[in-house]
Formats: C-alpha cells, structure tokens, sequence
C-alpha cells in the first residue's frame, strides 16, 4: 500500500511539473533559450571570477547607457564572491580595484557647504548612479519603451542566464513578410505575438516578439583586459554571467552552507535510523 | 486514553509545581507517555512534521519582519536587501519563502492520510474540524504572504482575489472597499495584509494546541482503524514516536533544504521578482501552486458568484466530511472499492490543480480544435475543470454516503496486535473477526 501510495505521489508531482512548466498561453510565443553550460550550475558550481569582470565591463560600457541596476553599490564588486573580491581587503570599501573603479563614475550629489547640486566620482559606498532621472526621461530617450533595472533579471525571467544570453545574442534581421514598426527590433527569443505585423501564410507567423531594445552588442564592442574573445555570444554570455552574479550574489555562500548543511542532515538521519531500530528491535509493528 | 496520568514528580520544586500549575505532568503526559497505537506508518509523520514547519515559519517569520518594510515604495527592495545586505538574510528568506510550499506539501499529505484511514469519523469529529480551520487559516496565511514581497503577482494575485468578494451582490462592493482600505489594492492594503500576515499564526499556533487537546482524548487512529483494546496495542510515544518521527522528519528537511539551498526559486514565479505595477497587468495571474486546484473550481463555472461560492463550498464541504460517510469501518485498507474511488480524488485533486495553472482557454490536447459545448471548446481546461470539479463534490456528497450503504468490506481485524506480524491481505482467517460485518 505504502509502495502505492508513493508511485501516486510521484506521479502527482510529476503530473504538476508538466503542468507548470507548460503555462504558456496560446497567442504569445517565443523561441526556447538556448542551454548554454554555466560555471555556476549545479549544487557545486561557482562563479567564473574572470567572466564576471568581463560581464561587469560590458555593463559598465554599454548596458548602463540604458539600464540602471538600484540594488547595487560599487563595494558589492569587492564582496567574498564578488568578481573584484580580493581576501587582502576583506572590507570591499578598502578594495583598491573597487574604489579605482567607483572613481571613474560621476555621481549626483548635493554640496553641503552651498547646498547646490553637484557631481563627484564615485566611493565604493556608492549605488550605481541610474541612466535616467525619471522615467519619463528614460521613455523619451528610448522611443517609448523602458528599460528595466537589471539587479534582479536573472531571477525575472523563466531560463534566467539563458534568456539573457539568447535575447542579446538572438536578434535577427525581420524575414520577408514581418514589418516592424519604428523604434521595435524583431527578437525571436522575446515572448510577444507577431500576427499583426506578419503578412505572410497565417500559419506560419513568425516566433518571437518586437522589443524596444536596439540590439545592444557588436562583435568587438567592448574590449577585454584580458584579451578573451569579443564576439557578440561572447560579451552576451559574460554580461549575462555577471547579471545572473548580481541577481545572486550569496550563491556561493548559499550552495557551501547547503552543502555542510546537507552533510549534518544525513549523518542525523543516519543516527536517527539506527536508534529507530534498536528502539523497535523488540517490538512487533 | 486521557485521564490516567503516570506521573510521578521526582524533585522537591517538581512537587511543589505540581500541585499549583502541573505543567510539567502535562508535558510528560502529552509528548512522553501517551499511548500511541505501535502500527502507524510513516503517514503518520506528518503531523509532526507541521508542528515543526509551523514553528519554522514563525522563527524566520519573525526575523524577516525585522528588517522588512510594509510601504508600495520599499517592500520590493526590502525584501532583497535582506537577501543581499542581512547576515544570512538569503538562508531566512528562502528558508520562509520555501517553508510556505513545504506547510503545505505536508498539509496535503496529512489530510489525505485522514481521508484513506478515516480518521475524521466518530469520535475524531471536532479533531477533524479544528484540522479543517488550521487549513483555512493556513490559506489565508500564505495567500497574505505572498502579496508582501509586492512583486508583480503579489500585486495582481491580490487584487484578483480581493476583487472576488465583489462579487457578492449589494454588499459586494463595500467589502471589498473595507478590505482594501481605498479604492484600490494600494498601500493601507499592504500594511493590513502584513498585520495579518504577522498575526495569523500564532491563532493557528492556538487552534492546534486545541487540535492536540482533541487528538489526546481519543488518541491516535492507525492503519487498521479499529480501536486500541489494550495496553499490548500501544507504546508510549518517548522513545518510540519520538525517534521514528524524528527520522522521518529528518529526511522531510533533507527534501526541504534540497529546495532551499539548490533550487530555492523553482516553486515561485520569476515574475514576482518584477516589482509590482499597478498598470501593466502579466498575462496569466496564477496563484501559488498550493491554491491551483481551487483557482480551477473558481474558474469553472461561467459566473463570477457561482464560481466564488463553489470555491468556498469546496472547502466547506471538508468541514462536514465526518458526517457524510455512511461507512462504520475506518480504514480504506478493508474497503477496496472506496479506495479506488480515492484514488480517482486524489487524481482529480491533481487535474484540478493542472487546470489552475493553464488559461481557461488553453486547449488540453494540443492541435486538436474540438468541439464547442454550451460557452467554451471540449478540448479546454474550462470543461476539464468542470469535469475534476464535479467529480471533487461527486466524491463527497454522492460516492462517500453511497459507498458505505453499498459496499462489502474485507473482514477487519480484532484489535491492532493481532494482523501486526503480517499483512492483511494475507492474515490468518483466526485473525480476523465478522467477516459478514458491513460498513
Ligand atoms: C539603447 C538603450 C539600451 C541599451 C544600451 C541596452 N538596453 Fe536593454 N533594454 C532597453 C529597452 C528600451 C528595453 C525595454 C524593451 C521593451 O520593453 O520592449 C530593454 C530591455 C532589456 C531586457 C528585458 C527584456 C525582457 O524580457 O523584458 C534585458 C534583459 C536587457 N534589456 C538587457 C540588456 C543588456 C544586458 C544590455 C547590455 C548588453 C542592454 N540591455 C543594453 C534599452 C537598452
Ligand atoms: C498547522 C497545521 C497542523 C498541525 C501542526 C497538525 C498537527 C497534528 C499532530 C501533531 C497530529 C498527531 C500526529 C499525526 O496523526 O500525524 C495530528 C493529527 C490529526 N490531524 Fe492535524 N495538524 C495540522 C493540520 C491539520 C489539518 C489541516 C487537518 C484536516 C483538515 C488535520 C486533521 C487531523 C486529524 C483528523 C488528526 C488525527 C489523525 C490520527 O491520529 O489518525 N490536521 N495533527
């Protein structure tokens, strides 16, 4: 019964991930992220240190221009796990590197003699400055749309680092057929729905959606100090590393405790088990 | 089993406690030497694993509400400032966050468990009832939870049930105005959820201390479901239940911290970590997966009222269970044709939640364009919830009363002790007593 019993509860689950993962309604479609192998996936795997100051510089040099990221500061860049993180200065605020790199960023502030606005290079104490006043600022300069904050976007999105990577590498030249209004970009990758601007065969109404984002990357946009490859994939899949970095930055921590954790639980139970049998040796249940 | 009480104080100031506040012969008498019947299995566990999830929740619960900040403006980022800024704020966030979906996994199974063993017949009645309100309470709890963080389903997820209640004729609008404290899921909203939010488990915390006072009056039901007789049945519950919930227990936070440590956004929706906007509506607005199979019932009847009143109905039908099973004998393990029929509940139960999840107008069978019935396609999951809803009121009101007038259980043995050496499908004839008994 109790052998039942399970097989009808994992059938249950099993039965309720396919209906979660299947919610995708009918007029909004999207081409599937492509899987791309992750340093950090799985219970053991850990940021890339190099691949996140690649990504940071991609931000820095291009993102930025649009996208602020509020939850961030520039000591974050220099905390254990951070891709700046040197054991020499365990308070980021002392970072050389971080406060190097806060310096070269202007931010507002008000002088406290005068009490006018002013602007000043940046401490590591600092958040990142925003792109935009307001939004309204951020809606004019970019025809309409707005470009969210990025703190979070590897956990706002199904496929997260993936999606990210897909959706900057994956923008295409609209096929014959698909007009995109001014100001839209075709993305197979963006979830949207393409019938009203597809003149083709009903049938065959292209995947994928319009976004207000001009494709952002360029093969050599952006230059490594370290000379790795630029590529567009290249400098997608970095951004989106560090993105992911950002949206997690206890990761590392997390998938370590868990591991002692895990480790402490089994050598309980395993205890727990054997005083349950002796305890029970003579009882007939 | 109540009454009897073998406690004998051993220190001069135990003495002395007892006989002003005999708390510690209560303690001894409710967690050390009550008897508990020696066959329950491991579904049994799961009470004692609620207890602790409970006390879970309310520990983290606590702290997070420290350094959380009920405001529109801050919540969003409060939330993640204590993931990124608080020492081990992720650990306490996602333990709570995760711990809501683990109450409720083991809710499920534990009302399940009663339903196969009967343990909500005479004379468990007001147990199963109070188990009924901590459910209720417990949804209420997690649906209020969920709207703190104010992402973008927080906030749509809130306003879709609150618009709900509007549904009730005349007053219908007024309530809900009362409840959001404006014309809109807006701020007085949040600070009230979060006062709610904060409040409601310690009156869960004091339904199940009466739910405990219930249980140790008739003591446990067990696998068989016939009575305990005598004292060879039981063993007291230190050590015996002590270290086998323990062990069960143990493996459950195993499951758990799997959840919490490698995958501790899997149960959530990514849009939530999009803060909310009162303007920009996401296509599906789904509840958390624990309130799917009711979001069907809600969805499947074509008004507004009726499928509100169907959903409550749901619920309510729980809390008069006890008196619509006809059937004398507790344990489905003797009634086979009621097992199967719980079997098929469990499955609807599962279609219901499935059809929670998708839009009313999906279609089930892909590419398959159906035929229309009255207001929606065959091939949708209006009609299939429509066909796992009835079912789940069938199940109660139709199949339980029928079955116990119609069915033939399988002989029910004499008392626990004697089918516990072997399985009962294979006892010895001698073990079992009036096969010709009827339920
Ligand atoms: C010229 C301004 C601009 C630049 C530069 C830019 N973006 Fe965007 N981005 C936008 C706008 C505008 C949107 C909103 C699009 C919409 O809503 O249609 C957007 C949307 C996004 C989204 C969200 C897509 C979704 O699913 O909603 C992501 C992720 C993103 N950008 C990442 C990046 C990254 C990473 C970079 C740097 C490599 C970048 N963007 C550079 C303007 C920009
Ligand atoms: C916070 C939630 C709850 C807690 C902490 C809790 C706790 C417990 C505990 C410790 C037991 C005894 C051990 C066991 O049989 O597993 C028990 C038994 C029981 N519970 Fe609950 N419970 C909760 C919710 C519910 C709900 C929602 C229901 C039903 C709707 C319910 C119905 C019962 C019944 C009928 C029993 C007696 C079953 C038996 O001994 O066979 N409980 N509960």
């Amino acid at each position: 019964m109790l052998r039942k019993g399970f097989a009808v509860a994992a059938l249950g689950l099993a039965v309720l991930a396919g209906s979660l993962a299947g919610q995708a309604s009918a007029a909004t479609t999207n081409a599937e992220p492509k899987e791309l192998a992750w340093s950090f996936d799985g219970p053991f795997g850990k940021f890339d240190k190099a691949q996140l100051q690649r990504g940071y510089k991609v931000y820095r040099e291009v993102c930025s221009a649009c996208h602020s990221m509020n939850l961030m500061y520039f000591r974050n860049l220099g905390q254990k796990g951070g891709p700046f993180y040197d054991p020499k200065y365990p308070n980021p605020n002392d970072n050389p590197v971080v406060k190097s790199l806060a310096h070269d960023i202007q931010v507002k502030d008000i002088d406290t003699d005068t009490g006018d606005p002013i602007s000043r290079p940046a401490m590591p104490a600092d958040k990142f400055p925003a792109p935009f006043p307001n939004e309204y600022a951020a809606r004019a300069s970019n025809g309409g749309s707005l470009p969210p904050d990025l703190s979070v976007m590897a956990k706002a999105r199904e496929g997260g680092p993936n999606y990210i990577y897909s959706l900057l590498s994956g923008f295409k030249t609209p096929p014959a057929g698909l007009t995109m209004p001014a100001g839209k970009y075709y993305n197979p990758y963006y979830p949207g729905d393409l019938t009203g601007n597809w003149s083709g065969p009903a049938d065959k109404v292209p995947e994928g959606g319009s976004i207000g984002m001009p494709p952002p990357l360029t093969d050599g946009k952006v230059t490594f100090d370290d000379g790795s490859p630029n590529k567009i994939a290249d400098e997608a899949r970095d951004v989106a590393a560090f993105l992911t970095w950002a949206s997690e930055p206890k990761m590392e921590e997390r998938k370590s405790f868990g591991f002692g954790a895990m480790i402490y639980l089994l050598i309980f139970s395993g205890l727990l088990y054997a005083s349950y049998r002796k305890i029970w040796k003579n009882v007939a249940h | 089993m109540s009454g009897h009480s073998t406690y004998e104080p051993k220190t001069g100031f135990e003495r002395w406690l007892d006989t002003r506040l005999p708390i510690i012969r209560f303690a001894n008498d409710t967690i050390v030497t009550f008897p508990t019947p020696k066959n329950l299995n491991y579904w049994w566990t799961f009470g004692g694993v609620l207890a602790m999830m409970l006390g879970v929740q309310i520990v983290t619960g606590i702290i997070l509400a420290m350094h959380y900040v009920p405001h529109v403006d801050y919540a969003f980022n409060s939330v993640e400032r204590i993931m990124r800024d608080v020492n081990y704020g992720w650990l306490i966030r996602y333990t709570h966050a995760n711990g809501a979906s683990m109450f409720f996994l083991a809710v499920y199974i534990h009302m399940f468990r009663n339903l196969y063993y009967g343990s909500y017949k005479a004379p468990r009645e007001v147990l199963w009832i109070l188990g009924c309100v901590i459910y209720l309470l417990m949804v209420m709890t997690g649906f209020f939870g969920y709207v703190l963080p104010w992402g973008q389903m927080s906030f749509h997820g809130a306003v879709v049930i609150t618009n709900l209640l509007g549904a009730f004729p005349v007053v219908g609008n007024a309530i809900t105005t009362w409840l959001w404290g404006g014309f809109a899921v807006d701020d007085p909203t949040l600070n009230r959820f979060f006062s709610l939010h904060y409040l409601l488990p310690f009156v869960i915390a004091g339904v199940v201390g009466l739910h405990i006072w219930a249980l140790h009056v008739p003591g446990n039901n067990n696998p068989t479901g016939v009575n305990v007789k005598s004292e060879t049945d039981t063993v007291p519950f230190h050590p015996y239940y002590t270290v086998k919930d323990g062990f069960a227990m143990s493996l459950f936070l195993i499951m758990y911290a799997v959840f919490v440590f490698y995958m501790p956004n899997v149960l959530g929706d990514a849009i939530n970590y999009v803060p909310a906007n009162p303007l920009q509506t996401p296509q599906h607005i789904v509840p958390e997966w624990y309130l799917l199979p009711f979001y069907a019932i809600l969805r499947a009847l074509p008004n507004k009222l009726m499928g509100v009143l169907a959903m409550f109905g749901a619920i309510a039908t729980l809390f008069v269970l006890p008196w619509l099973d006809t059937s004398k004998v507790r344990s489905m393990r003797y009634r086979p044709t009621a097992r199967l029929y719980y079997f098929i509940f469990i499955f609807a139960c599962l279609v219901l939640g499935l059809c929670g999840a998708h839009a009313p107008d999906d279609m089930v069978i892909p590419r398959v364009s159906g035929l229309q019935l009255l207001d929606s396609n065959i091939n949708s999951y209006t009609w299939l919830s429509r066909i796992g809803a009835l079912y789940y009121f069938a199940y109660f009101w139709v199949i339980t009363p029928l079955l116990g007038l119609t069915e033939t259980p399988l002989p029910v043995p004499e008392s626990i002790s004697s089918p516990v050496l072997s399985h009962p499908a294979s006892a010895p004839a001698g073990a079992t007593a009036s096969p010709e008994k009827r339920g």
